[in-house]
């Protein structure tokens, strides 16, 4: 049987991992805007110390969170490269022709490099602790008050999670179609770029047709078991806001003038 | 003397309108609470068009489709009756709707409002009665096809039902998928009196049935007890079903043997008992 792991979410239990996504959510966003306060040494170590004790609560082993970092890092270090390679303040180190390297555009590159580096991080440990079904149901209900403005909160989420449900029965029946036009002679993975573009389109429309029948059958499931949108709907899966979900949001608002007062 | 569940009055319905022949010509069916019945007829004899008339998915042309008093006409009650009226539909696949096990046993709940304590109460008992509380936490991908048939069985006895159709629910399963499911219908029509209306091709699970239908082109053509639609199987196998092994075995010793075999020797034991005895007599 197939292994699917649906987003990163590493199971565990961590503080993190207990808490309710809805302040996970909350201090992301917030941290992803905060970080643009630092400034200087004092402000962006502090927010790297943090970044650090954040890590080492969520009990994440480091080789997930370089997994998250991956696809990431290229541009993280073409940003330090433009950034060391094109600022010209401070003192030069290195001259020849077009390349200045300066220590204030060492500083700045690094300064940038790191705000980047954090955010990632960030975001990478909430996926790395909250289920994808945790986050839909925190964004659901902090979404909420956009309900007036006419947003469809409630259609949006179970839309999210019915995608995440159906995920995995969409690649074993790619699999499954895959099979069965290499046994017609197919090629998928052998062949000239242009002959396996081609090759994709045996797969993708069998693919469409089976989802589309899906989304049909499952309108009627779903219709047959009373689902008639948001109205007098109860739920199962309860959000728990618990002391550390304030403690986590204080130590970010507190965040706020720290870094305001450090910065130069 | 029984409650009458459904009451269908020559009901009549087409998908399109500029369809020249109703898809459901003048139904009329009355099922009784507690009561088995089985529906069989091929490949589009509008098997699965009436079932969708039961629960209010469509309404009828003309004639009327009552349940439990309610017209499926009449939307006011159309939640009502889909709340006792559950479907398990053919692609076990197609109509699991939550994430794992747990969130698709609550869906139907959900969507009638049943406060979170009483829906967690009834979430269990119910997976209790299908025997699927060790995989709560599962989810749908991890779970086979009478497994998954179950769980959806499962979520509609949460919504404490009176009738349960089964459209071709069993027909993607392996035998053992299929035992397990009818096991646990059969345990519910007995002992909470469900009323079970299962739609299938297989006349041998239909041979269980205490009533059966047979469709063709939108017609109820044959109705009655198992055993009297089987004493004349001719026009069955026309209509292109399989008649349960036993049944055609009686035929052929009746007709090639010429034994003289009782009208009840249609299950494997009561034909066995027969041969025994004719043996016996000789
Ligand atoms: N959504 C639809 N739109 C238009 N026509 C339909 C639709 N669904 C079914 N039909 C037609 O209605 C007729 C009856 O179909 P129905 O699905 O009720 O048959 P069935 O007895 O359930 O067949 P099967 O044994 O294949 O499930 C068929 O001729 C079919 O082509
Ligand atoms: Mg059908």
């Amino acid at each position: 049987m197939m292994n699917i792991i649906i987003g990163q979410y590493v199971p565990g239990k961590s503080i993190l991992h207990h808490m309710d996504p809805r302040s996970k959510l909350l201090a992301v966003f917030a941290l992803i805007f905060i970080v643009f306060l630092a400034n200087n040494w004092v402000t962006y170590g502090v927010i790297v110390i943090l970044t650090l004790v954040a890590i080492v609560l969520s009990r994440v082993r480091l080789r997930f969170i370089y997994k998250g970092l991956k696809p990431i890092l290229l541009v993280i270090i073409i940003t330090f490269v433009l950034n060391a390679f094109f600022t010209k303040s401070g003192e030069a180190i290195f001259d020849y022709g077009w390349f200045h390297l300066t220590t204030g555009g060492l500083q700045q590159a690094a300064f940038i490099s790191v705000r980047l580096l954090v955010i990632v991080i960030m975001t990478t440990l909430l996926t790395l602790t909250t289920t994808p079904i945790d986050i839909t149901d925190g964004l659901e209900n902090l979404l909420r008050p956009f309900k007036k403005l006419r947003f469809p909160v409630h259609e949006f989420a179970l839309m999210m999670s019915i995608a995440l449900r159906f995920i995995p029965t969409l690649m074993e029946e790619t699999e499954k179609i895959m099979k069965a036009q290499t046994a017609r002679g197919v090629e998928f993975s052998s062949g000239p770029l242009t002959q396996r573009i081609k090759a994709i389109l045996p797969l993708l429309v069998p693919l469409f047709i089976s989802a589309f029948k899906r989304a049909e059958d499952l309108a009627m499931a779903m219709e047959a078991r009373g689902y008639r949108g948001d109205i007098g709907r109860t739920k199962l899966r309860l959000l728990k806001w618990g002391l550390k979900d304030s403690l986590l949001l204080l130590v970010v608002i507190v965040l706020i003038p720290v870094l305001v007062l450090l910065r130069g | 003397m029984n409650e009458t569940m459904i009451d269908i009055e020559s009901l009549c319905f087409k998908y399109r309108n500029e369809d020249p022949d109703w898809i459901l010509d003048h139904i009329s069916l009355h099922v009784e609470a507690g009561e088995w019945l089985a529906i069989t007829g091929h490949n589009g004899s509008g098997k699965s068009t009436l079932a969708k008339c039961l629960n209010g998915l469509l309404v009828p042309e003309q004639g009327s489709v009552k349940v439990k008093g309610f017209f499926t006409s009449d939307e006011d009650s159309l939640w009502e009756i889909r709340r006792s009226v559950g479907m398990v539909f053919q692609n076990p696949d197609n109509q699991f709707v939550g994430t794992t096990v747990r969130d698709d046993v609550a869906f139907g709940m959900e969507n009638h409002g049943v406060p979170r304590e009483e829906m967690v109460q009834r979430l269990s008992e119910s997976l209790e009665l299908v025997g699927m509380s060790e995989f709560q936490g599962q989810e749908p991908h991890r779970l086979s096809g009478g497994q998954k048939q179950r769980v959806a069985i499962a979520g509609i006895v949460a919504l404490r039902p009176s009738i349960i159709i089964l459209d071709e629910a069993t027909s993607m399963l392996d035998p053992r998928g299929k035992s397990d499911v009818l096991k646990v219908m059969h345990e519910l029509n007995k002992t909470r009196g469900i009323t079970v209306i299962s739609i299938t091709h297989d006349l041998e699970e239909a041979s269980s049935a205490d009533r059966m239908i047979v469709m063709d082109e939108g017609r109820i053509v044959r109705e009655g007890t198992p055993i009297d639609i089987f004493k004349e199987p001719e026009g069955l196998v026309e209509m292109g079903l399989d008649l349960p092994f036993t049944v055609k075995l009686r035929q052929l010793l009746i007709e090639e043997n010429g034994l003289n075999l009782s009208e009840k020797a249609f299950t494997e034991k009561e034909l066995v008992d027969e041969l025994w005895k004719l043996q016996l007599n000789i």
